[in-house]
């Protein structure tokens, strides 16, 4: 550790680590020196001239955000010069700004208003002409308002830096200077609105909230994103019972304040038209709305008569239910249906990955890893694109800690730009690449290792001893896809893997036997569409539980509205292993959750008596599920918690491993009914993949 | 552009070759001492060239008087990365057109003085970065820098010594912020103008990232006198820490406006009234800017002061980059100070607020009272925007436009009292009893 | 896009200037000699100097919206630019330029109607101590009374016309 130094700033004495900026360390002993420009994480400009300090020995005013503490400083943040520079400085971001608080879309969370209230003066001395240009539409989530910039170039940085796209810039020069989009009247980007939520004011707002409320006039509930599997954080805007918009600008929870357009702008499909709003049967080839009474009944009929008849039940599984649901279902299927034919669309070879690691317990890596470990390698995926969470921390790891990434992929990758090598193979020989790759890898310190669907099988076994073999430690993270992926598998929604990954004594069907299995009495399909690609429903009998009437939900006999993850408690996992914890922010009419689906039937055939909670189910898990045991308190204060390999844990051996390879803009059948993915003029995947 | 003859008071040392037939061909330049000072360089070591030009107490030409010497000497002697040198040839400061003359009527002097500085912190490739106005002076020294590399002056293992070094012209296009050091350097690098966060200065990380000298063409100029004969001669000419002679533009209400080659220290008003000729029809001197436009105005009766860097900060202005604009008792002090506002506000690169915003706030301000539609509190708003942008922008164009603006409310304030209260300008008053 | 031999000899030259992993460097004089040949730079100019560069078009406009002597639209075929600055100013700059206005019969960044002549304000072009001072196109006039201003004209437009003829 390098000597500390010592600092004395509003003759409060402080102590830091050489490199400490002046204005963290005023923040360290609770001093708020304001500032628009400086923002952590991104290069420094010193443009905004918000958080001028005086510095003994220092003739002019120094700015907070740009200098370094020394040892020995004397800083002052509180003398009349400084009251007046900023005075002076929020004057002048006004010469030019709209003073119409009132109807801006930023009243409320402005920077520029705070700022306004507490350091400027009670009046403009600007008597001019403000210089007028109409607002631009940038894409169907980005709209620029140039009066109301700043310039603090916190969204140039961000989109550039942060997400490593760069379509913004900075136009004109002066007085005129503008903020502007890489396609001249538009934007082509990943419309991921960092940019608006990153800027202090309401230059840039978003299509998809502006104008809708104010922002004390919604709920603010934060739970975990619906869609990929990175498990952001993000924060809900619930006005009258309606999600309008997603952040994290309290930058708590793995992602801080990275979110996708999925996490900020897509939380809109609970309400969409297409939403269930009652049970549907099917009567004369038809279906038709039915009480929850009828459909529950006649599916209760239906499953008797199999139980009775010992004719086979078949049960599919979702990757967006919570642990506590899967964990529910695979007890239900195991022990009251009592049939070992269980799965869910895998999207990741997760148990081969814990048989390899089985009983290590610091072999999996955590979101945090991938932005502290001196090496990434990344094989078979695009991040930008699939995991756009895990992107972005690889990329922030390499600005600021310059980590050496290691890309191995069939394709162009947006990690290429800052990769240490990148190897490009057919598809098929990941493997290979990385192997190829061993005599740069072993002189890693450290290494995580991120593979997609692409390497599945034994060949993960061979992954995990290649990496044993380069003498250093290693951490894995296997890709899967959806907001749950990883909790359907590790809660044993899998033939031949009990919760755990441990092995069944008698082993089910495959997703793809079930769906080619005539035998079937029931086949019983929970928030999972996979006869999307117009497979023939097998069963005599099929039910599906779901949001939508999917493909799959179509050609059902019983379809259940089950609610979305937005609108319940319970937990997920994400890719890493981390348990996180869901809080219901809307709810809607005529949908239940699954876990009150299943425990209603569970009632009516008998297997289950008193009240069924998510609490309790996470007690159980916890206690009974190997590595899974999580402390529910840490969980409720928002602290995500990582599960470790359990001891001893088997691959399957049935069934298959399919990425739906989504994009930005995909996210599976959900996607679909997410407006903004659709509206966006970037074609999905094509764009934006370099 | 040139008088026929020097005048009498000039010491022609870097101007000495002006008025020669074909003065700009490296046979001329070769003929009369060319390339001497870089040959006896060869002989010296680093360390000796950069002690020379610390004797020589010469300060940079471009505007800021920082020793040169010193800044050589911030160069990294033992970094790894390769290391640069940079012409600053952007001359943009209103009032200054010297430069231009030197390297119109003296290219390899200048291409001399980036040799010696070359040898002096081991660069490899220099750049003379010219403002896009000056195409014609391209093509002069396109021109000279290849007779240069014919004669073995430039390329690889120069004149055999087992040096390297080539120099390359690299145009602007129109900005004046492209003068200051970093912005230059972006430019230089393909960008836009915006200067750069300082530290890192350009010694230690400027062009590309790499160790870099950087300084005005002037300056590159004096450097082959002092090494051919020693600093403390040309630390001689001048005055105590202000070695040297200089190149003074005088333009404005003078009978003989011209670039003139004085000792620095030289009095300001003997440079007016005898140098170049005296005040225009016989006019009352009323005031002038002693170094280009960024300068604090001087009032006739505060023109009596030496000029060099230290006297005219002790007077309230400064040296800058020695463009003296004269004006006699007719100038609208009004129109003039909201004349060179408007410059600012148009060359604002606008990446920092209070430059952004301040110069055209003072510039909007000063034309409306310009035209006579100024509004009671508006000269209280002049001296108190400029108060809040000196010292708090991002780079020093910020203080160029307010040490203008503050100067001349607070020192004609009469002036903008009558624009003020609609009375007639008392100097157009002057003009039409002159 | 390929321009005329010398451009591409000035071009080939300036990529030659700088460091291999700088050719971006070579951006702000490529963008101008280019436009003296072509009279602006057209979207097609900025779509070749992505392309020579290897940087985007963003990367571009940020850089073409600076700089002042960059336009997109073609000047006259005499681009005559008149400076006011102070120094011009005090001896008549400002009084030229609107002589000069009124010549022409166009204003700040007009292009009178046969084409042969587009007008500017410019700020200081260096040539203090000879002013009032103008630049048609690259050539620089100095002490430019209205009266030479009005020679000068004539002259430029009986140049256009004979070279028009040719
Ligand atoms: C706004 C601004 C414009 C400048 N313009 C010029 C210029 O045109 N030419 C010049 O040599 N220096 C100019 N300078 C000064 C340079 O930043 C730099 O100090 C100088 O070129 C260093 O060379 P010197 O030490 O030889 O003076 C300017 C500075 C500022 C702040
Ligand atoms: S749009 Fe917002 S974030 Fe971007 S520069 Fe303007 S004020 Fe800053
Ligand atoms: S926060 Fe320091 S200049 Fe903007």
């Amino acid at each position: 550790m390098p000597e500390p130094i010592r600092l004395t700033i509003d003759g409060r004495s402080v102590e830091v680590e050489p490199g400490t900026l002046v204005i963290e360390a005023a923040r360290r002993v609770g001093i708020k020196i304001p500032s628009f420009c400086y923002y952590e994480g991104l290069s420094l400009a010193g443009a905004c001239r918000m958080c001028l300090v005086e510095v003994e020995k220092m003739p002019k005013l120094q700015t907070a955000c740009t200098l370094a503490a020394a040892p020995g400083m004397v800083v002052r943040t509180d003398t009349p010069q400084v009251a007046e520079a900023r005075r002076a400085m929020v004057e002048f971001l006004l010469t030019n700004h709209p003073l119409d608080c009132p109807v801006c879309d930023k009243g409320g969370e402005c920077e520029l208003q705070d700022m306004a209230f507490r350091y400027g003066a009670a009046e403009s001395r600007y008597r001019e002409a403000k210089h007028h240009v109409p607002e631009q539409q940038w894409s169907p989530v980005v709209y620029y308002d140039r009066p109301r910039c700043i310039l603090c170039y916190r969204c140039v940085r961000v989109c550039d830096e942060g997400m490593g796209v760069g379509a913004l810039g900075v136009v004109n020069r002066g007085g005129r200077s503008e903020i502007a989009p890489n396609r001249g009247d538009h934007l082509e980007c990943d419309e991921c609105g960092a940019c608006i939520d990153i800027c202090p004011v309401g230059a840039l707002t978003s299509g998809m909230y502006r104008y809708h409320t104010r922002p004390w006039e919604m709920a603010h509930i934060g739970t975990i994103c619906a869609f990929c599997a990175d498990g952001c954080k993000t924060t809900l805007g619930v006005y009258h019972n309606r999600i309008i918009r997603g952040n994290n600008r309290d930058r708590s929870g793995l992602n801080g304040e990275f979110l996708c357009i999925k996490g900020r702008y897509a939380a809109d499909f609970p309400h969409h038209a297409e939403r269930l709003s009652s049970p549907l049967v099917r009567r004369d080839g038809r279906l038709v709305r039915a009480t929850w009474a009828e459909a529950l009944a006649l599916v209760e009929s239906r499953f008797r008569e199999a139980l009775a008849s010992g004719a086979p039940i078949g049960i599919i599984g979702s990757n967006h239910t919570t642990n506590e649901e899967n964990y529910y279902l695979q007890k239900l299927a195991r022990q009251g249906l009592r049939t070992p034919h269980l799965d869910h669309p895998r999207t990741g070879d997760l148990p081969a990955l814990m048989a390899a690691v089985a009983g290590r317990e610091a072999a999996l890596a955590r979101i945090e890893d991938l932005y502290a470990a001196r090496a990434v390698l990344v094989a078979g995926a695009d991040l930008a694109q699939q995991h756009p969470l895990l992107s972005w921390q690889i990329r922030a790891n390499w600005r600021h800690h310059q980590a050496r990434v290691y890309v191995v992929s069939c394709g162009p990758v947006r990690e290429d730009r800052y990769a240490a090598r990148s190897v490009r193979v057919a598809a098929g020989r990941e493997l290979e690449g990385i192997l190829g790759l061993e005599e740069s890898l072993r002189t890693e310190p450290e290494l995580v290792v991120v593979f997609g669907e692409a390497i599945q099988g034994e060949q993960v076994a061979r992954l995990v001893a290649f990496g044993d073999s380069l003498g250093i430690p290693v951490k894995y993270v296997c890709l899967v896809d959806y907001a749950n992926s990883r909790g359907a598998a590790d809660m044993g929604l899998l033939p031949d893997l009990g919760p755990g990954y441990q092995p069944l004594e008698r082993s089910g069907m495959a997703l793809d036997e079930m769906l080619e299995c005539a035998d079937l009495a029931v086949l019983w399909i929970v928030g999972a569409n996979p006869l999307a690609g117009g497979v023939r429903p097998p069963a005599r009998f099929l039910v599906v539980q779901d949001l939508f009437l999917t493909d799959t939900a179509r050609r059902a006999d019983v379809v259940l509205p089950a609610a979305s993850a937005y609108e319940k408690e319970g937990t997920v996992t994400n890719v890493c292993g981390e348990v996180q914890r869901l809080r219901g922010a809307v709810s809607v009419a005529g949908a239940k959750t699954d876990l009150e689906i299943f425990t209603l039937l569970a009632r009516r055939l008998g297997l289950e008596t008193g009240p069924v909670t998510w609490e309790k189910l996470l007690d159980e898990i916890s206690s009974s599920v190997p590595g899974y045991q999580v402390s529910a308190a840490a969980l409720r204060a928002g602290v995500p918690q990582q599960v470790r390999p359990p001891r001893q844990a088997s691959p399957s051996r049935r069934g298959k491993v399919r990425s739906a390879r989504d994009t930005l803009f995909t996210s599976g059948t959900l996607g679909r009914y997410a407006a903004i993915l659709s509206a966006v003029r970037e074609a999905p995947g094509e764009l934006y993949r370099g | 552009m040139l008088h026929p003859e020097p005048h009498p008071a000039e010491v022609v040392l870097l101007t000495r070759r002006f008025r020669l037939r074909d003065s700009a061909s490296i046979d001329t330049y070769l003929a009369t001492e060319g390339y001497q000072a870089f040959r006896k360089a060869l002989a010296m070591t680093p360390e000796e060239i950069i002690e020379e030009v610390k004797k020589s107490n010469l300060r940079g030409r471009g505007g800021a008087g920082f020793p040169t010497g010193l800044k050589w000497s911030f160069v990294p002697r033992n970094s790894p990365k390769p290391k640069y040198i940079v012409a600053n040839a952007d001359e943009g400061e209103p009032g200054t057109c010297k430069d231009r003359l030197l390297m119109q009527y003296d290219p390899h002097s200048l291409l001399e003085g980036m040799l010696i500085a070359a040898r002096a912190v081991g660069a490899r490739a220099g750049y003379i970065y010219i403002r896009g106005e000056y195409r014609y002076l391209i093509e002069i020294l396109d021109r000279a820098i290849e007779e240069a590399r014919r004669r073995g002056f430039l390329g690889r293992n120069i004149l055999g010594s087992g040096m390297d070094f080539d120099v390359y012209t690299h145009s602007g296009a129109g900005s004046y912020e492209c003068g200051e050091e970093t912005a230059l350097l972006e430019s230089l690098e393909g960008k836009r103008g915006v200067p750069r966060l300082r530290p890192p200065f350009p010694a230690t990380s400027g062009a590309f990232g790499c160790p870099t000298v950087l300084n005005n063409v002037e300056t590159f100029c004096a450097v082959p006198p002092i090494i051919l004969k020693g600093g403390l001669a040309f630390a001689e000419l001048g005055t105590p820490k202000n070695g040297g002679t200089r190149l003074f533009a005088i333009s404005g209400h003078v009978n003989r406006p011209g670039v003139y080659e004085l000792p620095m220290g030289f009095n300001l008003l003997r440079m007016i009234h005898e140098v170049a000729g005296g005040v225009r029809g016989g006019r009352k001197l009323k005031a002038v800017i002693p170094g280009g436009s960024s300068c604090p105005v001087l009032r006739a009766e505060e023109c009596d002061v030496a000029m060099d860097f230290d006297s005219l900060a002790r007077a309230g202005s400064m040296l800058g980059s020695g463009g003296v604009i004269v004006m006699d008792e007719t100038t609208c002090m009004v129109k003039a100070a909201a004349r060179i506002l408007r410059f600012y506000a148009h060359e604002s690169c606008g990446f920092c607020t209070p430059c952004r915003e301040g110069t055209r706030w003072l510039a909007t301000v000063l034309t409306r009272l310009e035209r006579g539609e100024g509004q009671p509190g508006d000269i209280e708003v002049v001296r108190n925007v400029a108060r809040n942008m000196l010292g708090r922008t991002f780079c020093p164009l910020g203080d160029a436009a307010a040490m203008p603006a503050s100067s001349f409310v607070e020192k004609f304030r009469e002036e903008f009292e009558a624009h003020l209260e609609g009375k007639p300008c008392p100097a157009e008053e002057v003009a039409i009893h002159a | 896009m390929k321009f005329s031999e010398q451009t591409e000899a000035k071009l080939a030259r300036l990529v030659e200037s700088y460091p291999p992993d700088h050719r971006r460097s070579a951006l702000v004089p490529m963008l101008l000699f280019i436009q003296d040949e072509v009279g602006a730079v057209t979207p097609q100019v900025v779509e070749e100097v992505c392309a020579r560069l290897g940087i985007s078009p963003l990367e571009v406009e940020e850089v073409v919206s600076y700089y002042s002597m960059l336009r997109r639209e073609p000047a006259g075929r005499y681009h005559i630019q008149i400076c006011t600055n102070i120094s011009c100013m005090l001896v008549g700059g400002a009084e030229l330029f609107e002589h000069a206005c009124r010549k022409l019969g166009i204003g700040n960044h007009g292009v009178t109607e046969d084409g042969m002549f587009s007008l500017e304000e410019v700020e200081c072009i260096g040539a203090c101590c000879w002013g009032p001072a103008l630049q048609v196109n690259y050539d620089y006039h100095h002490h430019v009374t209205p009266e030479a201003f009005d020679r000068l004209i004539e002259q430029l437009r009986g140049n256009g016309l004979k070279q028009r003829g040719t």
